[in-house]
């Protein structure tokens, strides 16, 4: 695919995969490239001699950014993700590891003292250890904060919420209430892409009934005694129903007149009083709302 | 003499005083910000500082994945609320990264012009208030003005004096008027050299202002790559590291201006690195004026850019895409990138995960100030409380973006 967009442009890929991929040797589990950017996924346990070899012995001097991805639905459902860059080489790689909330990460402080801070994060973020890490403290999040937000299950508005109480003159923390749900449109098409059943289509997925309901006797047609008398009951005549088939109503019963007022009945209204008649008829407004002729719209 | 050379000092009488801890910030002037440094002291000699940051955390990166890819720009005006059109540009480079999107010349063009209008402003700001952390209140109400002046240019080229949201994926929103662009290059003419220079010039020979800030938190080369600096910081420690000539995005590559570097590495070179700069991005600014081509300033790709309105009145496609652009968004093919650029800061990433659906999966934003304000311990041991002030105005730190 030719490259068309204006990204940055750092020096080329080309064989950089093959090279890196036989210098990691068996600390590697996958490589491969996508859209211009090298991806090396590595063992956990050796993140930190797969880093130092690439720091020491490939020019990757500078550790720009960890960050950690969830993905939910996987065993291991942590991605941290480390972004190199070689600023003699002109160059960039993504190494990756995979951990859960129980497997810590072997720290990198060991390299480059700015992982700390960067640690820190996905740890406050995410809940990913980090082994080694002597100062592993939350650090976006504030002081006594419960959880990591930043997982896929934590919910956008999180659990509390603070405001400042006028009785106790100073900031309470208390339980998100939200006047109204928090809205989340579906603008998704249905027709590409959209992951959730559309309505009806459940019904082609329905699996065969075992036992076929057959009307091969009387009594199993539900036609008797109880229902002619149930059809001979009376119900609300057409005009005062919304009935769904025209001319009849609808199966409410027939209302009983008690000659009596409801008790939380509201009172009726006084009529209009009467209007004037209008004088003239209305005045021709075409000339208002069409535009003239050769005239700018 | 006799009394003063005694160990009894007068305010402690004779009582031993230990090292002790202070508190500066997170409300304090020259913390730029919500910042908050517990600082252990011996003396008037810092010890050890432990910044505590994330009072501002908006949770920025979440918002973002609970949005489609263009309600998500907006959320990049407020991180460096000092350059937010810099901050748009790693977002939309990056979108256009993984839809492999061509951004018409003109659209180019305007975008490097208006990095580098941003740059001057965020410069403008950044001097001024450095200037002012050391003691000078001048320079920094004229810099205001330029400051003003750059947010004029901004709100007559979208409408809005700060936050912008003019960079949009496969281009910019509206084309600059004619009038706006010779107005940018008398501005770069006249006014910036004048204003800037006499500015300057009260600055940067000050004998007070060189007292500050010569050899104060010298950082040598190898530091400055191990704790990951970037931007006018690693430049400063004489590393000739500038994203916008070594890895050019849009139409950096054709241009050509000069990479400032210091000497020292110490605040007197941060700040004189950022004075060039300015000078830098005005040459910039002047060829983009003169070299800007007619034509198109959005992607001719409906599926990513929205219609004109006229078309959309008249042409059903043309409707159609409207819709499904502000109401589903579009969608980018399943992937990850991490795109960096050069941000008046630093180096401003953006790690972008997308899983093929019109929502980003992860966003991860690579602040600037986040290596450098981790590194603010180990450059101001040794050195006296003022002299935090300094280095931290010659950091260049927003919080808006440290936090997200």
């Amino acid at each position: 695919m030719t490259v068309v967009h204006s990204a940055p442009r750092f020096a080329s890929n080309e064989g950089v995969q093959a090279a890196l991929s036989t210098a990691l040797g068996d600390m590697l589990v996958e490589a491969h490239e996508e859209h211009g950017e090298i991806l090396l996924t590595v063992k956990r346990a050796r993140i930190e001699d797969a880093l130092r070899l690439l720091r020491d012995e490939h020019q990757y001097q500078q550790l720009m950014e960890i960050a950690g991805v969830d993905y939910p639905q996987r065993a291991e459902r942590f991605e941290v993700v480390y972004m190199l860059l070689s600023v003699t080489k002109n160059h960039r790689v993504m190494v990756k590891v995979t951990a859960s909330e129980k497997t810590p990460v072997p720290t990198v402080t060991t390299l480059w003292p700015n992982a700390g801070w960067l640690e820190r994060e996905v740890f406050d973020l995410y809940g990913v250890l980090f082994e080694g890490n002597t100062d592993l403290r939350r650090i976006l999040t504030d002081y006594g904060f419960e959880g990591h937000p930043f997982r896929k299950d934590f919910p956008l508005t999180g659990y509390i919420e603070l405001r400042y109480s006028e009785e106790e003159k100073r900031v309470v923390y208390e339980p998100v209430d939200l006047p109204q749900d928090l809205r989340r449109f579906d603008f998704m098409s249905p027709w590409e892409g959209a992951n959730y059943v559309l309505p009806g289509d459940e019904k082609a997925e329905t699996p065969p009934v075992d036992e076929v309901k057959t009307t091969e006797k009387k009594s199993e047609t539900g036609a008797g005694e109880t229902t002619n008398a149930k059809a001979a009951e009376k119900v609300a005549p057409a005009e005062r129903s919304s009935g769904s088939v025209a001319g009849q109503g609808d199966a409410n019963p027939a209302p009983v007149d008690t000659g009596q007022d409801e008790p939380d009945a509201p009172k009726p209204t006084e009529d209009r009083p009467d209007r004037k008649p209008r004088k003239e008829t209305a005045r021709d407004t075409s000339g208002a709302t069409e535009p003239e002729e050769n005239g700018e719209d | 003499m006799a009394g003063l050379i005694q160990e009894s000092s007068p305010t402690t009488e004779g009582e031993a005083v230990s090292n002790y801890t202070i508190n500066f910030g997170p409300q304090h002037p020259a913390a730029h910000g919500v910042l908050r440094l517990v600082m252990e002291l011996d003396g008037e000699i810092i010890e050890r500082i432990d910044p505590h940051v994330g009072l501002l955390h908006r949770g920025t990166e979440k918002l973002i994945e609970h949005k489609t890819y263009l309600q998500a720009l907006p959320y990049f005006d407020r991180l460096d609320y000092c350059s937010p059109m810099c901050m748009e540009h790693s977002w939309v480079l990056a979108i256009e990264k993984l839809l492999n999107l061509e951004v018409p010349l003109r659209a180019q063009y305007l975008r490097v012009l208006f990095a580098e209008l941003t740059r001057i402003k965020n410069h403008m700001l950044n001097i001024g208030s450095h200037v002012m952390d050391v003691g000078a209140m001048t320079p920094n109400l004229w810099l205001f003005e330029l400051r003003e002046d750059c947010m004029n240019f901004y709100e007559r080229v979208s409408g809005a004096r700060m936050h912008a949201a003019w960079f949009r994926p496969g281009g910019v929103h509206e084309d600059a008027p004619l009038k706006l662009l010779a107005d940018i290059g008398d501005w770069v003419d006249k006014r910036l050299p004048e204003l800037f220079g006499d500015a300057m010039s009260l600055v940067v020979d000050n004998r007070i202002f060189k007292q500050r800030n010569v050899d104060i938190a010298v950082v040598s080369k190898e530091d400055a790559i191990r704790w990951g600096f970037s931007g006018p910081m690693i430049r400063a420690s004489g590393i000739p590291w500038d994203l916008r000539k070594s890895q050019p995005y849009d139409v950096y590559d054709r241009m050509d201006f000069e990479i400032p570097v210091g000497n020292n590495g110490d605040c007197y070179d941060r700040f004189m690195v950022r004075v060039k700069e300015v000078y830098e991005s005005a040459k910039i600014i002047k060829q983009c004026l003169a070299e800007m081509p007619e034509g198109p300033v959005q992607s001719t790709d409906g599926k990513v850019s929205p219609p004109k309105r006229g078309e959309m009145k008249q042409s059903m496609e043309a409707l159609i895409h409207h819709f499904k652009l502000y109401t589903e968004g579009f969608h980018v093919p399943a992937g990850e990138v991490y795109v960096a650029t050069e941000s008046p800061k630093g180096e401003f990433g953006v790690y972008l995960v997308s899983d093929g659906s019109n929502k980003p999966y992860r966003c991860k934003i690579r602040p600037t100030a986040f290596s450098h304000l981790q590194a603010m311990d180990f450059m101001s041991k040794g050195h006296m409380l003022p002299d935090a002030t300094a280095i931290l105005g010659a950091i260049d730190v927003v919080f808006g973006e440290c936090d997200r």
